[in-house]
């Protein structure tokens, strides 16, 4: 019987490799490894080169070096015999030994390969960087990972590759590795206490990880299974986890109970055919949001139906909801001024609002009750939109004037600022040419009387660009 | 409001996205500094939903023009709105990445303006990484419904992988739930990216060195549960899809809850164990050979919901069995409940050596307590017996359904069945 002593893959191989070329059965050799110590502890152990045994040792399946090579990485103590054992087989007669996975010995190594490679892949996953300062003016970063076998020197080159343009070290307690742009140092093992503790940015990424999980979702085997609780001392999201399972379940009821807008919109409402007449036909049963129920008609657009321009508007006013047709209110006579003045006649155009029922809050005055216009929120711009977006198909303009704020955000999202880009020409799905200027009511509202006229000259100069 | 804001806003709008993959590009851009696409799967973290941060998955911004019911980020949608400036998508996506937080960058955005602006707002971040951070990372872009060819061909230079999302099994639901979206633009853009990919193989098997385009594929996505079209519709379409656009991947994302809902939605949790049996179906079709119509089975054209889709089709084809597994071709083993295609792939190696008898089977661990009805093996087999018993279903299904929903998500990575 012989007692080898082994640390690493390459003390194995030289040693397997020689002890195959003597002849030696895998039944006489005790493998012994680094941290182990055998009965005869005194004894010196023979190494390598005190084998002998040059002859030529039969060839192995590259695929059985790749496997020993995992193998050796894991921590039980059992797995240089194995090897051993498993190598003599492949060169006794068994050559296709590594394809019976079935067998004991290849099933037993299977799975530590298994393991090592899982380990490996959650070291790629799990290694956190942490920014330190450094004397020059490079950044460094530095990760301290626990794994569960000795992986550092197989995973190492990954992190060469990927973060090849920094200057990082992985520490573990076992073994420390550092890469300095070109090559990679290896060193002794670093306990957690001599390990960075916090990096600045770790508050923007726990506040990314609380954002993307779906409270409706909650499966927490799942989670525990890819992510094993060992590893979380080192993660720093893991520590939002329990709050997140604790306030689960309210949001997603939250979530649930919590819906708005209107069971319908326009589109129900829809006639068969999408010309001008069907149209303004159906828009005036639509009830798809409540505002029809207050308002005393729909006002449709009206105009020319092959208009070159569209102007379109926010909602009916209160003498556009009596009579039924638009900007025929004071509103309406600003406009009308100023697209004279613009050069543009008004029955060439077509007018329109993007809601079509006049939403107002009745008060009572001396003179009896007065209906106040209100803005309409974007639950009714939005249940209103379709007919909007049907006037324009129908007609095809190649000019989209938006007047006011409600408008150019409905077309333009509400990201929209009519101070910012009022008078810009820009390209929606709608039409090429769209630009927004100030609503004419708006314009009276105003009460500084010198920028009221500079809003009107910027209206009728917004409207004579487009001409 | 600071971009601490803003990450919460625009993650926030982006966790109902499904896709997370960060596979398929197989080499790494040359000249990178910092990042790789070697690593496949890598998950970073895992959020208590079970499922995994691989990639920084954000808006560009979540003001949208458009007004598709099942979106929170809808126009007519009362949640609160941010917008990211380019440079702040670029140093996040650097910062996390070096930390080794990440795997990469998905990017999607809602429409502002119109669709070409919200697309090159995109384009800007994937080209600002790669030239100026000389940043070898994976980077997958939602494109835009409705952008231009150009632009979507200027995308997948920078990109590893371009999605335009189907959204919607059937043309009806999309006219009902997402009026703006039209399927033949969306299988447009999907042809337009697909032709680009065909175009890029050809000029490397003629020799010559194109721009890099996409290397990672196409994939989309498709939302199930918010329509009442039944799983074979939902399979139909994908199958259309793998096998005229060639994509990679479809993903199948169970439509969950948001806050803002439209009311025109119902409220109700997720259906996750359907969202799964799709999984596992779509696996049947890429690699196992099933055709999407014969893995249905039930009356209602969905699949069953309390045993897998394999099973299901054994149950209802038993004729084709008990299938030798020393003899079989890999197609029928391929049809085996409980076999996947790895072993299906060992099974083959093992025979050319040695028979295999069923305590073989459980080494190689296949679902044993699902496949001992369907093979013999070099040894007795007792449960062989059941197959043409009446109750073999109720023997065959798993005994209790907290199992099932354990072994769910796994297998919805593997698609192992």
């Amino acid at each position: 019987m012989q007692s080898i002593h082994v640390d690493t893959f390459d003390d194995w191989r030289d040693a397997a490799r020689r002890l195959l070329a003597s002849g030696v059965s895998p039944t006489d050799v005790q493998w012994i490894g680094g941290t182990e110590r055998s009965l005869f502890d005194d004894e010196p152990s023979p190494t390598a080169a005190d084998l002998g045994g040059e002859g030529t040792t039969p060839s192995v399946p590259k695929a059985f070096l790749e496997l020993a090579r995992y193998v050796a990485s894991h921590r039980e103590s059992g797995r240089w015999s194995l090897l051993y054992r498993t190598l003599w087989r492949l060169t006794h007669g068994e050559r296709h030994l590594l394809e019976v996975t079935t067998d004991d010995d290849v099933y037993r190594l299977t799975q530590m390969r298994k393991a090592v490679s899982r380990d490996i892949h959650k070291m790629k996953a799990f290694v956190r960087f942490r920014k330190v300062d450094t004397i020059d003016a490079e950044e460094q970063f530095v990760a301290w990972h626990r794994s569960d076998h000795r992986i550092l020197r197989l995973a190492a080159p990954f992190f060469a590759r990927r973060f090849s343009g920094m200057h990082w070290s992985i520490l573990t307690p076992d073994e420390s590795v550092t890469w300095d742009q070109t090559s990679l140092h290896y060193g002794p093992g670093v306990p957690a206490s001599e390990a960075p503790s916090e990096d600045a940015l770790e508050d923007l990424w726990k506040a990314y990880y609380a954002s993307i999980f779906n409270p409706a979702r909650v499966k927490v085997a799942a989670m525990k299974r890819e992510m094993p609780v060992r590893h979380w001392p080192t993660l720093p999201e893991a520590e939002l986890i329990d709050d997140l399972l604790r306030e689960a379940p309210a949001r997603a009821d939250a979530m649930i109970q919590t819906n708005e807008g209107f069971a319908e919109t326009a589109a129900h409402f829809m006639p068969e055919h999408g010309d001008l007449v069907s149209l303004r036909q159906a828009a005036s049963t639509c009830r798809a949001c409540p505002l029809h129920q207050c308002a005393t008609q729909t006002v449709f657009g009206e105009g020319s139906p092959t208009a070159r321009i569209v102007l379109v508007g926010e909602q009916p006013g209160d003498r556009e909801d009596i009579e039924g047709h638009p900007f025929v209110g004071p509103a309406g006579k600003l406009l009308d001024e100023a697209l004279k003045q613009a050069g543009i006649e008004r029955r060439e155009v077509y007018i329109t609002n993007v809601v079509k029922h006049f939403k107002f809050r009745e008060t009572e005055t001396p003179r009896g009750k007065r209906r106040l216009h209100q803005k309409p929120d974007s639950r009714e711009i939005y249940a209103c939109r379709p007919w909007l977006e049907a006037e324009l198909a129908a007609i095809g303009p190649q000019v989209i004037v938006c007047l006011g704020a409600t408008a150019a955000q409905a077309l333009f999202g509400r990201d929209f600022a009519i101070t910012k880009d009022r008078g810009n020409v820009m390209r929606t799905d709608w039409c090429d040419i769209t630009i927004a200027t100030w609503h004419p009511a708006a314009i009276l509202r105003m009460q500084d009387a010198a920028r009221q006229s500079q809003m009107r000259t910027q209206l009728v100069e917004d409207l004579a660009s487009v001409k | 409001m600071d971009v601490r804001d803003k990450l919460q806003v625009l993650a926030d709008a982006a966790k109902y996205d499904a896709s997370c993959a960060s596979s398929g590009a197989k080499t790494t851009r040359p000249g990178s500094t910092i990042g790789s696409t070697e690593g496949m799967g890598i998950c970073h973290s895992y959020t208590p939903d079970g499922r995994c941060v691989s990639l920084l998955k954000i808006l560009l911004t979540n003001y949208c023009i458009y007004d598709c019911q099942y979106c929170v980020n809808r126009i007519s949608s009362d949640t609160p709105r941010a917008r990211f400036t380019v440079d702040e998508v670029v140093s996040l996506t650097m910062e996390f990445y070096k930390r080794n937080y990440i795997e990469g960058l998905f990017l999607s955005s809602g429409i502002i303006q119109t669709s070409d602006y919200t697309m090159e707002q995109l384009i800007a971040v994937a080209k600002k990484l790669r030239t100026e951070q000389r940043y070898g990372g994976y980077i997958h872009l939602k494109t835009i419904p409705n952008a231009s060819q150009s632009l979507i061909e200027e995308a997948g230079l920078w990109a590893d992988r371009l999605s335009v999302n189907i959204e919607l099994p059937t043309e009806g639901d999309l006219y009902k739930l997402a009026p703006e979206k039209k399927k033949p633009q969306i299988e447009g853009a999907m042809a337009g990216i697909r032709d680009k990919i065909d175009e890029t193989k050809q000029e490397q098997k003629a020799g010559f060195k194109p721009p890099r385009f996409t290397p990672a594929g196409q994939s989309t996505q498709m939302i199930v549960g918010a329509t009442d079209a039944p799983d074979v519709e939902v399979l139909k379409t994908a199958s259309q899809l793998y096998s005229v656009q060639n994509l990679r991947r479809v993903y199948y994302s169970a439509y969950s809850p948001i806050p803002h809902a439209d009311a025109r939605l119902p409220g109700q949790s997720p259906p996750l164990v359907r969202e799964h049996r799709l999984y596992q179906a779509d696996w049947l079709i890429r690699f196992y050979g099933f055709d999407a119509s014969e893995i249905v089975a039930e009356a209602d054209q969905n699949l069953s919901l309390d045993i897998d889709p394999k099973l299901a089709w054994a149950l209802a084809n038993r004729h084709y069995f008990p299938v030798d597994v020393n003899k079989a071709s890999r197609e029928e083993l391929l049809r085996v409940p409980g076999i996947g295609a790895r072993n299906v792939k060992r099974i083959l190696n093992i025979r050319r050596f040695q028979s295999l008898a069923s305590g073989d089977m459980k080494k190689l661990r296949v679902a044993w307590n699902r496949a001992k009805f369907f093979v013999l093996t070099a040894n007795h087999n007792p449960a062989l017996l059941n197959l043409d018993k009446l109750d073999l279903r109720s023997k065959a299904e798993p005994k209790t359904k907290q199992l099932m929903l354990f072994d769910a998500a796994s297998s919805a990575l593997s698609g192992e069945v």
